[in-house]
């Protein structure tokens, strides 16, 4: 087939045009495919709070409830527990003792004990680092991982540890604090998932 | 020769390159006459490809990818199924199979030099082999659902929330929920039993086109298309089939004596094939104590446990698996296999090779302060084998590559 007096420019043009109009019916024909994985209408309903009665929450004792899925820590401290939250010796080992990271608790859990009111303790009890359910290591005795171990919460899958509220060490791999979810207390029911009646 | 042919071959080679397709990768394919022990892992690979495909379909009969049901079924197919034990026994087998053939296959052309121009397109389709292999055997973990299918997802799929900015949203997207749940479950099955297996046979096609295409190589590094005789046959060839079909078929039943004695007498693996943990049924409220990926990830979760930062953590580990991709343009020797190359690289591959052992081993056991120091160390030599490999391949003097094979 001859070539000659083909309009070069014009073709080129046609070219990208075509390819161009390819291009966005692609992306548009992608669309319900990458749609389609995010969390659907079902997946977002699941998410009411949930209520706990907590009368019965002994001091040093760990509660596990559940809360879109996820593992909900209610630890009832003692006193000795939120009396070492503030010593120096453990405040020096952490990374964000003054719960600066506001993303990880919300307003009215920014103090020492990471709660509303210092004896307990709400938490989400899954990892900053890659999301397991750390383990519940209340007693104040040397670990294998430390020697000096105050009480807290240690990671078995990569060995982050977190102290009595939920506050990360230095020089492990978890980035932040473990999570307070919204929670509110009246009397001995503790609601989790919703903090303003 | 097409006049002696059967009047049907003639009359389906007018419409289908059957003869001619036949000829170009099996009888007239010449691989080198010094292929050794070494060069039976690709066949090997093959073979438990095969074997996944069938009795994955067969898998797909009994299973039932519903959160609630999933863990039920492979019980059901444990004990309720005819024969279902053994099927899924010859399937979760395979996937360690798979992975120690694949490994090994990987040293061979690492010692050889198999990666060196110009196979370099061979290890990179091989590579990707290699990754879309790693997603199939994981998305394939998660399936029964049990204690260490749901950590095990929990742990990977939250690697994605390092990535800065965007992080938390993918990991949304990749789980369709905002935790594992069956909707996590019912996606990986497609992607292990259709999108991933799809994606897999297709590379296979390519990494073999690719290698007939160039021609093996061989132990020694030897060019043997450099010599030919008046046919264009090379000096140093043997035909493909039946040379090292038939030849092979020794360390093939060979291959499948281990294979069966690991399904029959020891399916776990001793904790390593199917894990212990997997025996309880997912349980979202509860972290395994001890939790390990399957032995097969063991050196890349070494590398990511051996960082102490999370997003650092999850950069190295994948620049583990990318830097392997590189490979082919990391050594600058001018030949081929280690046997001419000089002490720096046989050093380097025999340390490479047991820094890796130790980090696949590390990665199953609990976090340690000597574990995490090992680890670490384990790492730097990984990455120090690759780094460094444009430095000590110029460095060091090579031997000379003879013309031709070596008469034994």
């Amino acid at each position: 087939m001859t070539q000659d007096g083909v309009n070069k420019g014009r073709r080129r043009f046609l070219y990208i045009a075509t390819g161009a109009m390819g291009a966005v019916g692609a992306v548009g024909v992608a669309t319900p495919f990458v749609r389609s994985w995010f969390p659907s209408e079902k997946a977002k309903a699941i998410g009411a709070p949930v209520t706990v009665d907590i009368s019965r929450l002994e001091p040093g004792e760990m509660r596990i409830a559940e809360w879109r899925g996820k593992p909900i820590f209610i630890v009832r401290r003692t006193e000795e527990a939120i009396a070492n939250l503030k010593s120096d010796e453990l405040v020096d080992r952490l990374s964000d003792p003054n719960s600066e990271v506001v993303s990880q608790q919300p307003e009215y859990a920014q103090n020492p004990a990471r709660s509303r009111s210092e004896d307990l303790l709400v938490l989400e009890g899954v990892c900053t680092h890659l999301g397991c359910s750390p383990q519940f290591l209340p007693n104040v005795e040397p670990q294998s991982f430390d020697e000096n171990w105050m009480g807290g919460f240690f990671c078995p899958c990569h060995g982050s540890r977190f102290d009595l509220a939920g506050r990360v060490f230095r020089g492990v791999p978890a980035p932040t604090n473990l999570v307070v979810p919204p929670h509110m207390i009246e009397g001995s029911m503790l609601t989790i998932g919703e903090d303003t009646a | 020769m097409s006049t002696n042919k059967p009047a049907f071959m003639q009359w389906l080679d007018q419409r289908l390159p059957v003869t001619n397709a036949y000829e170009k990768h099996m009888s007239k394919y010449y691989a080198p006459v010094n292929l050794n022990f070494w060069y039976v892992f690709g066949l090997l690979a093959t073979l438990v490809f095969a074997n996944q495909i069938l009795t994955g379909i067969w898998l797909t009969m009994s299973f039932v990818p519903s959160a609630d049901e999933a863990f039920l079924s492979v019980e059901y197919i444990m004990r309720d199924v005819e024969m279902g034990w053994l099927i899924r026994y010859m399937h979760s087998t395979g996937a360690s199979f798979f992975f120690i053939v694949v490994y090994l296959h990987m040293f061979r052309g690492i010692m050889y030099g198999s990666y060196k121009k110009p196979r370099e397109l061979i290890w990179v389709f091989g590579m990707f082999i290699y990754l879309v292999l790693m997603a199939e055997g994981f998305m394939g973990y998660v399936l029964p659902w049990g204690q260490m299918s749901y950590w095990g997802a929990q742990v990977i799929i939250s690697l994605f929330g390092a990535i800065p900015v965007i992080g938390d949203g993918l990991t949304e997207w990749i789980r369709g929920d905002f935790l594992i749940s069956g909707i996590t479950l019912n996606r990986f099955f497609a992607l292990h039993v259709i999108a991933l297996p799809l994606v897999l046979a297709l590379l296979v096609v390519l990494h073999i086109l690719a290698l007939h295409e160039v021609g093996s190589n061989n132990p020694d590094g030897i060019d043997i298309k450099k010599h030919k005789d008046e046919q264009g046959k090379p000096l140093d060839g043997i035909p493909f089939h039946p040379y090292y079909t038939l030849g092979k078929l020794p360390m093939i039943i060979v291959f499948l004596f281990v294979f069966c004695g690991v399904i029959f007498f020891f399916p776990e693996g001793g904790g390593y094939f199917l894990e212990h943990a997997n025996f309880e049924p997912a349980n979202p409220l509860k972290t395994p104590e001890h939790i390990a990926p399957t032995w097969y990830y063991g050196a890349f979760y070494s590398i990511l446990r051996a960082v102490p930062d999370k997003l650092m953590g999850v950069i190295a580990m994948g620049a583990a698996i990318a830097i392997l991709f590189i490979l082919p343009w990391l050594d600058k020797s001018p030949v081929l296999s280690w046997r001419y190359k000089g002490w720096m690289s046989k050093t380097a591959i025999v340390v490479f090779a047991l820094a890796f052992i130790m980090l696949s081993y590390l990665g199953g056991q609990p976090v340690t302060d000597l574990n995490t120091w090992l680890a670490r160390i384990g790492s730097v030599i990984y990455f120090g084998f690759f780094l460094l490999m444009p430095i000590y391949t110029r460095m060091e003097s090579t031997k000379p590559v003879p013309e031709r094979v070596p008469a034994k």
